[in-house]
């Protein structure tokens, strides 16, 4: 990140906590105190305008929680999330807040669930537009409805049907040209093809890298899946419990990973190149983020932790361009391996 | 051979030929599996990858003798160790099911009943098929939970499913599918439910018990990268049918199916980074739609005329066997109109 | 033109859906809806259809009165052929009118308690808390009362509060009243589960990132998806409610004589039972049963053609 210019979108000291207690009677007749669960738990991260930065985690790691931060679905616990020098957080008139409201849009993980289907598809897309006021009259609004249907390679005719007579593939186009219906700079994209089939995926992401070019779209990528993240990032920040552990372009990312879990992230890539490489298993599951481990929340699964992992929380410490909280790499116990990917097919 | 077997030295433990699942609706019977046929050998893994709604998933319950009504297999037959068991009514079908084959969903949740602890279940299993008494019954439930990896299985014998996580839930079903040493496992999707560190765990487990007790699986899964690491051989659906099927080395290389190699090309691997993935256009038909000729044509960019007209059937490929004119003697015919054909 | 062929257009798509269809292959339903609709047919065009007009003084005959069904007996007259009561009111016309009265009073019970009911649900899914624990405890509360005794209670009220004139002139309101607020609680809880299962989807978490009002998602997005089973509460509940107005109006604190709906009709015949006239209550008692028994089978039939599950 160039110094001087404030980020685009900045993320700083994000904290959101779930309160998942059992009802008052129930925890006075059983004794039990408050459960909260810290779905995010301290992040801080800056996007550059134009670029696309990925969060890649197993489920419960809190990347989604992120996201609906960043778009206002939940209120942050503590921490800011300014975006192009406004913090979203902070309370303001209603024009002011439709209007940067209208800039930031999100693009959500399943896409049968995520347009109404009672609802034709023009008037989907033409939802945002009606909102935000955006058309002057109803042929601006069939004009606009139309090129965002096109943009997504559908038809005009296509805003005439239900989101139930198109395919998961196409709905997931639907809610794209939803998106863009605004005409935003910024778009949060939750897990926008992990519910597609393969070959739709690729349609999509190729899709998505299209409309980034055009329109100069800066994306924040949520996803749990490496390789999709692999082509589609500028840089890439690993989640565990709630916190970053890892962050980094793209290239210094997969090429020379340091934190062990992102290690262990990019074994468990299968390997579809048949080199012979064994899919190392790790030892263990993600613990609850309600009563995470001390220290480090990795250190029980992972092999290079000792006394002070378990004591003490590493802080994230830039390195290589990037950024990694791990005691290992600090200490420089841990040395950092260049990995190579089989190139060809 | 010309199935193209890598274990081909004796006869097939599963034989499915012709295989036809219909669906009859009031607007019309649809077929959702089409003339499928194919052989597992005891001891192998044959993956089946497809993507949602090509019919590998009704395969494989049709294999175990579970389709959900009005779903009702209409042609060809399934033989195990060389029996008939598509014809077997109900409660003859449920011994072999027991005794014979095991079964894995995708949700491990719906295999377990939250009611009972996994213990019970596991011993019931056990004693439903096997004459072993209660004592017997309770130490093989317990080998068995440690043989896939539960720790503290003492202890935990007597736990419910919700007190599992979702991986230790998988490993729970696969102990159950396990009860009765059955020659062949269908396992539906096992692995799509779990995180990808939880995934390669179980990938583990499915292949070393194959080794270990020469268990032969179904691997139906729309993930190629499982397929890759566990099968032997792979099958690839379309639209209800088989596109291709061979060695997994030979259809994950040298894909000899325009759908097959389209499919390999649009999963994003590591290593290179292009401005676009490659894709294939459009999405497959609804089994209301299915076009004339092959099901692939209006995807395929080495279409030609006889791809509209005439349905392929499986053909030799090199080392597989694809569905496709393209290696036919006589190919694809003209090029359709208005289209460049492909050198 | 452009009208027509729309209308065309929507005809050929509800002769071709998959509800259409359920009902076709159902007789039971479809004797059900003929019948019901004869019933309506036959409540809303009694003053074109009925004899005679039973609640207009200046046309009754006492010497008319306590005649028997012509069917029956011969001393029936073709004029009354249902019979007559004691004050010579024609059977037939009279259920006519008593009918059209039963299904208003239905009918409209239902939709107060529809109204009522819905906000209620969506307001407490929508935004829990407080409010939905407050709405939900009152909900609780009543569900302990029987419907009847609400709508008792509810009667006894107004009866206690205004005069009796004033109470006869404004009956059919308090009455619609009445069991409208004893049956708001089913849909409330109803839509408010199905409110809690829609608000969490991501159509619904769309509208909020474009920064929609609650109030408008929930009218535009909310409540559309969660009207069916509804709907269904809603048709079933017509026969229960022209049931309980049936009821309060037999105890006599219903609809009163001047203006009889079916239950008031059963009531004034049942003193009459005694002495043999018999067909003063039975006539009345069947159209009810076949009118409530109808509009339950089309509920039922609603219910499970709606319910993915049970096809």
């Amino acid at each position: 990140m160039p110094d001087g210019t404030p980020p685009f979108v900045h993320i700083e000291g994000l904290k959101r906590h779930f309160d998942v207690s059992p009802p008052w009677l129930v925890r006075l007749l059983e004794r039990r105190g408050r459960q909260i669960v810290q779905a995010v738990d301290g992040i801080d991260i800056d996007i550059a305008k134009g670029e696309t930065f990925s969060l890649v985690g197993e489920s419960g790691c809190g990347k989604s929680t992120v996201a609906r931060l960043v778009v206002g679905l939940y209120g942050p616990t503590a921490g800011h999330i300014t975006f192009d020098g406004n913090d979203i957080g902070q309370r303001r008139g209603r024009t002011q807040t439709s209007a940067l409201r209208r800039r930031l849009q999100m693009i959500f993980q399943d896409p049968y669930a995520s347009l109404n289907p009672r609802w034709r598809v023009f008037d989907i897309i033409a939802e945002p537009i009606r909102a935000f006021g955006l058309a002057v009259d109803k042929a601006d609004l069939e004009k606009q409805v139309g090129d965002l249907l096109r943009q997504v390679r559908l038809t005009p005719a296509d805003g005439r049907k239900y989101p139930h007579e198109f395919s998961g593939g196409q709905r997931q186009r639907v809610s794209i040209a939803r998106a863009l219906a605004s005409r935003p700079e910024f778009l949060v994209c939750d897990e926008p093809t992990s519910a597609l089939d393969v070959s739709v995926q690729a349609q999509i992401l190729n899709l998505m890298m299209d409309l980034q070019r055009r329109f100069g779209l800066t994306y924040l990528f949520i996803s749990h899946n490496l390789a999709v993240v692999y082509h589609i990032s500028t840089r890439v920040g690993v989640m565990y419990l709630g916190r970053l552990v890892e962050q980094a372009p793209t290239d210094t990312l997969f090429k020379r990973p340091k934190h062990p879990y992102t290690r262990m992230l990019l074994d468990t890539i299968p390997d579809l190149d048949l080199t012979g490489r064994q899919r190392v298993p790790v030892a263990g599951e993600v613990p609850s983020p309600i009563n995470p481990p001390s220290g480090c929340s990795f250190h029980p699964r992972c092999p290079f932790a000792n006394e002070r992992c378990k004591r003490e929380r590493p802080q994230l410490l830039p390195i290589e361009g990037g950024a990694v909280a791990c005691h290992a790499i600090e200490e420089k116990r841990l040395t950092i391996e260049e990995r190579s990917y089989a190139n060809a097919r | 051979m010309a199935t193209g077997r890598s274990v081909s030295n004796n006869a097939p433990l599963l034989e499915v030929r012709h295989l036809r699942v219909e669906f009859p609706t009031r607007r019309g019977t649809l077929l959702a599996v089409d003339d499928v046929s194919f052989e597992i050998a005891a001891g192998e893994v044959l993956g089946v990858v497809g993507e949602s709604g090509a019919g590998k998933s009704l395969t494989g319950n049709a294999i175990i003798g579970l389709l959900e009504p009005p779903g009702r297999v209409a042609g060809g037959e399934i033989r195990l160790e060389g029996r008939r068991i598509d014809t077997l009514p109900y409660e003859e079908m449920r011994k072999v099911r027991g005794a014979m084959m095991g079964a894995i969903f995708q949700d491990p949740l719906t295999c377990l009943n939250p009611l009972y602890s996994i213990g019970r279940q596991l011993v019931e299993t056990i004693q439903t098929h096997l004459p072993l008494p209660a004592g017997q019954a309770r130490k093989r439930a317990i080998d068995l939970l440690k043989e896939v990896g539960i720790p503290g299985a003492e202890q935990r014998f007597d736990h419910y499913p919700h007190q599992f996580s979702g991986g230790m839930r998988q490993r729970v079903v696969i102990a159950l599918a396990l009860c009765a040493g059955p020659k062949l496992i269908v396992a539906d999707e096992p692995t799509t439910a779990l995180d990808v560190s939880i995934q390669a765990q179980v990938i583990a487990l499915l292949k070393r018990l194959c080794r270990e007790h020469g268990t032969a699986v179904m691997l139906v899964t729309h993930d190629m990268g499982v397929i890759a690491e566990t099968a032997d051989r792979v099958a690839v659906m379309y639209a209800g049918r088989v596109a291709e099927i061979g060695p997994v080395r030979e259809v994950i290389k040298q894909a000899k199916h325009p759908y097959t190699k389209g499919l390999m090309g649009s999963i994003p691997s590591l290593g290179h980074r292009a401005d676009r993935l490659t894709q294939i256009d459009g999405a497959m038909p609804r089994l209301t739609e299915i076009p004339k000729g092959c099901a692939f044509n209006p995807r395929c960019g080495q279409r030609g005329l006889r791809c509209l007209v005439e349905r392929p059937n499986l053909m030799t490929a090199g080392g597989s066997l694809a569905a496709c004119w393209l290696h036919d003697r006589q190919g694809v015919g003209g090029a359709v109109a208005g289209e460049l054909a492909d050198a | 033109m452009a009208s027509r062929t729309a209308f065309a257009q929507w005809l050929h798509h509800a002769a071709d859906s998959d509800i259409w269809w359920s009902f076709k292959s159902s007789a039971t339903t479809v004797v059900a809806a003929v019948v019901t609709f004869l019933i309506i047919a036959m409540a809303f065009l009694a003053p074109v259809l009925a004899p005679h007009t039973p609640f207009d003084p200046g046309t009754l005959s006492l010497s008319d009165g306590l005649k028997p069904p012509v069917l029956v007996s011969p001393d029936g007259d073709w004029s009354f052929p249902l019979g007559t009561d004691d004050q010579g009111r024609d059977v037939l016309s009279s259920i006519m009118y008593g009918t059209r009265l039963s299904l208003i009073v239905g009918f409209a019970s239902v939709v107060v308690a529809l109204v009522l009911g819905i906000a209620a649900g969506l307001i407490s899914g929508y935004f829990g808390g407080s409010i939905d624990a407050v709405i939900m405890r009152i909900a609780d509360v009543q569900l302990t009362f029987p419907a009847i005794l609400v709508a008792l209670l509810i009667d006894g009220l107004v009866r206690g509060l205004i005069s009796s004139e004033r109470h006869d002139e404004i009956a059919t309101f308090v009455i619609i009243g009445a069991i409208g607020l004893s049956f708001w609680v089913q849909y409330a809880r109803t839509v408010r589960g199905s409110v809690l299962v829609e608000k969490n989807k991501e159509y619904v978490q769309a509208a909020r990132v474009i920064g929609l009002s609650p109030a408008v998602i929930m009218v535009r997005h909310v409540l559309p998806n969660v009207t069916g089973p509804v709907l269904v509460i809603a048709t079933i509940n017509l026969g229960l409610a022209i049931i309980t107005e049936a009821t309060l109006s037999f105890l006599g604190v219903g609809l009163p004589s001047t203006q009889p709906s079916l239950g008031t009709l059963i009531r004034l015949g049942n003193d009459l039972l005694q002495s043999g006239e018999w067909w003063i209550v039975v006539f009345p008692g069947i159209t009810l049963a076949a009118l409530v028994l109808a509009v339950n089978l089309l509920g039922d039939w609603l219910r499970d053609a709606l319910n993915p599950k049970l096809r």
